[in-house]
């Protein structure tokens, strides 16, 4: 009986949320304030039962209802207690009412905070809200019903997929999602600013904090997956390029466009359309994703049509483009820049530069992911472009993007003079080049390496140069040397909470360079007794055993580890069967270090467990690349901060 | 002023092209069944392959790391050459898709298997139950 209340739920909050959507854009028309408050609890309604749905989602999952098609297909019997939690978002169905309760959790707070704050886009605020909602509960309701009876009912089911067991697999996916939701905030105030008419700063300002938000969760997601991908998957990478991953990634490249171009726009007053279309293109961006990874059509075009999924995803972006477009034409007009462009080298020029590059990125992704389909519908070949591809097109615009981060903050606004370069520049590059000439005379072949090494110091100069100043500034004014630090991080918590998200990019910047161009590995079959060599490291195979888990069996390799400074110590990758499964999934075991990792795949083995192949992977600076990210992380933790400026 | 971003513009925009271009055509894999690939095979193309592992084909020497199969769509069949672990996803009669050039002496060498990952999971077929419980007594016995 649960599963049709919960299926009835989603049903009257659909209803609901269309309700709010006109109520709201009614009510804003004719100033009748009594029908925007009727939408209000229409939302408080909305969350309610979205709520109480996917409570009882959880609550089929932990019962093991197998009567639900949802639950027999994701999880078992087996199943450990915390992952029948996360199975609930495991697939498709779970995934958009996840994402959908988080949506209602975000309209919720957009009505606690900025009711009284914004009377004029407010209502139409809440109606995109809601509009964007019903799209989601429409999806729960027609073409992805999680609730949907199976029969007859499997005595049990078939298991979550094994590769999902891990942590990374329950923080990635919410993070992520809260992203992808949370730029839906700044979408609707786009939308509220041109559908009024009021196109200068308000909206922007409005939702600063909340864009700095999404995008803190977004760049968590895709630093989790790459995680995830290095540790479990056990193929030593952390970022393929793969469609799933572009699909995240660009709705990331054009939201660092949108946070580095408003601020063009509060100096300056321009490019007020440009924002506009940014914030429309990432929230646009986000649905593609959805779109790419849940409708099959990756597969192949012909694969589009076997789900309602995807029909529903490109009818609703389609809907969503136009209406934008629509409006960005009707407001064309106003949309008219204040200020203009006085000199090439100036800031407004690098924030310029910075964006074109971030879109073209962007594009470079986009072009890549959606080539084969292209190539597909139009020519009838099938063609894809790899990773090849995506670095040579990306390597030289990330190392243009690497290069503005560091002039960017410090060069002069309008116009910079002969003097500012000077003071800001010539100490950093001079640094920088230093670097590389050292680089190369220590032996580092790799040009690329080389180079990028040189621009991540010439950046880090001129961080640590901006800082240094400052902090000297607040010393003369007799502050204490820590008070001083603290200060500058607390007032001016935006320009260093970038400036340490600057530092993290860095650092990831680093350990992606380190491991493409360090990285060594091998693969061999040792019988028991016999060891391989890699990089200084001996690893001896001394057999195997095997272990029965509450549901899967393992194959446990044990390999005994010895170098130069680190006495014998013991590493053990295994294979894992599942039954649901047709094929093991590998266990990786890892050493991790700041220098290097040292990465163990078991392979194939013999069955009197007296063979076994084995791959050993000595991954350089990996371990940079997460440090990097929980520096950025932290950097974008501070720049949300509310923003404490001197009353003085 | 407007002149010159507009002429740096039309520079990035045309620096992109040619690297989106020059990308495009350097790292084409062009998507080949078999029977495709037999009928029109070109040494300087990437290609992947898709299609069955024909059952009794696969020849694994754990020793030289040396694996070699044939790729099959019913129709046509093709030599594959690869060096190194089979994935955990490849077996006999499974689905398979391989990355790589064709040598002119006849076969296929691919330089990436990827073994088919359907979403769908298939009910456990009966022997393959038993043959973890097999495999498990196996490794239990005394002295492995």
């Amino acid at each position: 009986m649960t599963p049709e209340v919960g299926q009835g739920a989603l049903v009257v909050a659909l209803a609901l949320a269309v309700y709010g959507a006109a109520g709201a854009a009614v009510g804003a028309r004719r100033g009748r304030t009594a029908l925007v408050e009727s939408a209000q609890h229409a939302a408080l309604g909305v969350f309610g039962l979205i709520t109480f749905a996917f409570a009882l989602l959880v609550y089929a999952f932990l019962a093991f209802d197998f009567s639900v098609r949802y639950v027999a297909q994701n999880t078992n019997l087996g199943t450990p207690f915390y992952y029948r939690i996360t199975a609930v978002w495991g697939a498709l169905e779970g995934s958009i009412v996840l994402w959908g309760w988080m949506l209602a959790l975000f309209t919720l707070i957009v009505i606690l905070r900025h009711r009284e704050r914004a009377r004029e886009l407010y209502p139409w605020v809440l109606t995109v809200m809601l509009g964007v909602m019903a799209f989601f509960l429409s999806v729960m309701t027609i073409a992805a019903p999680p609730f949907e009876r199976l029969t007859p009912v499997p005595a049990d089911g078939r298991g979550l997929n094994p590769l999902l067991e891990d942590t990374g697999m329950i923080t990635h996916p919410i993070a992520l999602y809260l992203g992808f939701t949370g730029f839906t905030v700044p979408f609707a105030f786009a939308v509220a600013a041109l559908v009024t008419g009021r196109v200068g700063d308000a909206w922007i300002a409005l939702t600063r904090r909340w864009t700095i938000t999404a995008w803190y969760f977004l760049s968590l997601g895709l630093l989790i997956g790459g995680w995830w991908s290095y540790h479990v998957l056990g193929w030593g990478g952390y970022w393929a390029w793969d469609p799933v991953e572009n699909a995240a990634f660009m709705p990331w490249l054009t939201a660092t466009a949108f946070l580095h171009s408003v601020m063009i726009q509060e100096r300056r007053r321009m490019l007020k359309l440009w924002n506009l279309a940014l914030v429309i293109l990432t929230f646009s961006l986000t649905l593609f994703g959805t779109f790419l990874t849940r409708s099959g059509v990756i597969a192949s075009v012909h694969a589009f049509t076997q789900g309602a999924i995807g029909a529903f995803f490109l009818a609703f972006l389609g809907l969503v483009v136009l209406v934008a477009l629509g409006l960005l034409a009707w407001r064309w007009e106003t949309l008219r820049s204040e200020g203009e462009l006085d000199s090439v080298v100036s800031r407004e020029s690098a924030f310029l530069l910075n964006n074109v590059f971030l879109v073209a990125a962007a594009f470079t992704v986009f072009f890549g992911t959606v080539f084969p389909l292209l190539s597909e519908a139009l020519r009838g070949v099938k063609v894809s472009v790899g990773a090849p591809f995506f670095n040579q097109v990306n390597v030289p615009l990330f190392l243009s993007l690497i290069f503005l981060m560091g002039v960017g903050p410090l060069i002069a606004w309008r116009r910079a003079s002969l003097e500012n370069l000077r003071r800001n520049f010539l100490g950093p590059i001079a640094l920088g080049g230093a670097g590389a000439a050292f680089f190369a005379l220590l032996g580092v072949r790799s040009a690329l390496a080389v180079l990028t090494l040189a621009l991540t110091l010439f950046v880090g100069a001129t961080i640590a140069l901006d800082f240094f100043r400052a902090t000297r500034a607040r010393l003369r004014t007799g502050e204490r040397l820590l008070p001083a630090m603290g200060g500058l991080l607390a007032r001016h918590n935006r320009r260093y909470g970038g400036f340490v998200v600057h530092l993290g990019i860095l650092v990831i910047a680093v350990g992606v360079t380190g491991s493409q161009a360090w990285s060594v590995h091998t693969e061999t079959t040792l019988q028991r007794g016999e060891a391989a060599e890699l990089a200084g490291y001996r690893v001896r195979f001394d057999g195997l055993a095997a272990a029965e888990e509450s549901n899967h069996f393992k194959v446990v390799g044990t390999f005994t580890i010895t170098n130069g400074r680190l006495g014998p110590a013991v590493m053990q990758p295994s294979k894992k069967f599942y039954p649901q499964e047709t094929s093991p999934i590998a266990g990786v075991d890892y050493w991790i270090g700041l220098k290097e990792d040292l990465y163990l795949v078991l392979g194939d083995f013999t069955r009197d467990g007296g063979q076994a192949t084995v791959k050993v992977q000595v991954n350089r600076l990996v371990t940079w690349i997460w440090i990097g990210g929980v520096v950025l992380t932290l950097g974008a933790l501070l720049a949300i901060l509310p923003e404490r400026r001197k009353t003085t | 002023m407007k002149a010159k971003f507009i002429a740096g513009g039309a520079v990035i925009a045309l620096a992109l092209s040619y690297l989106i271009y020059a990308g495009v055509t350097q790292s084409a894999v062009y998507f080949v069944t078999p029977s495709e690939l037999q009928a029109a095979p070109a040494a300087a193309k990437a290609y992947r392959l898709g299609g069955l592992v024909a059952p009794g084909s696969v020849r694994w020497e754990p020793r030289t790391l040396q694996l070699s199969f044939t790729l099959t769509d019913g129709k046509g069949s093709v030599p594959v050459r690869h060096k190194g672990t089979p994935p955990d996803l490849f077996g006999e009669g499974r689905g398979a898709v391989v990355e790589g050039r064709w040598a002119p002496e006849g076969y296929f060498t691919a330089t990436l298997i990827l073994a088919k990952h359907s979403e769908d999971y298939k009910a456990p077929a009966d022997h393959s139950e038993a043959g973890y419980k097999e495999l498990i007594k196996s490794l239990r016995r005394p002295g492995s």
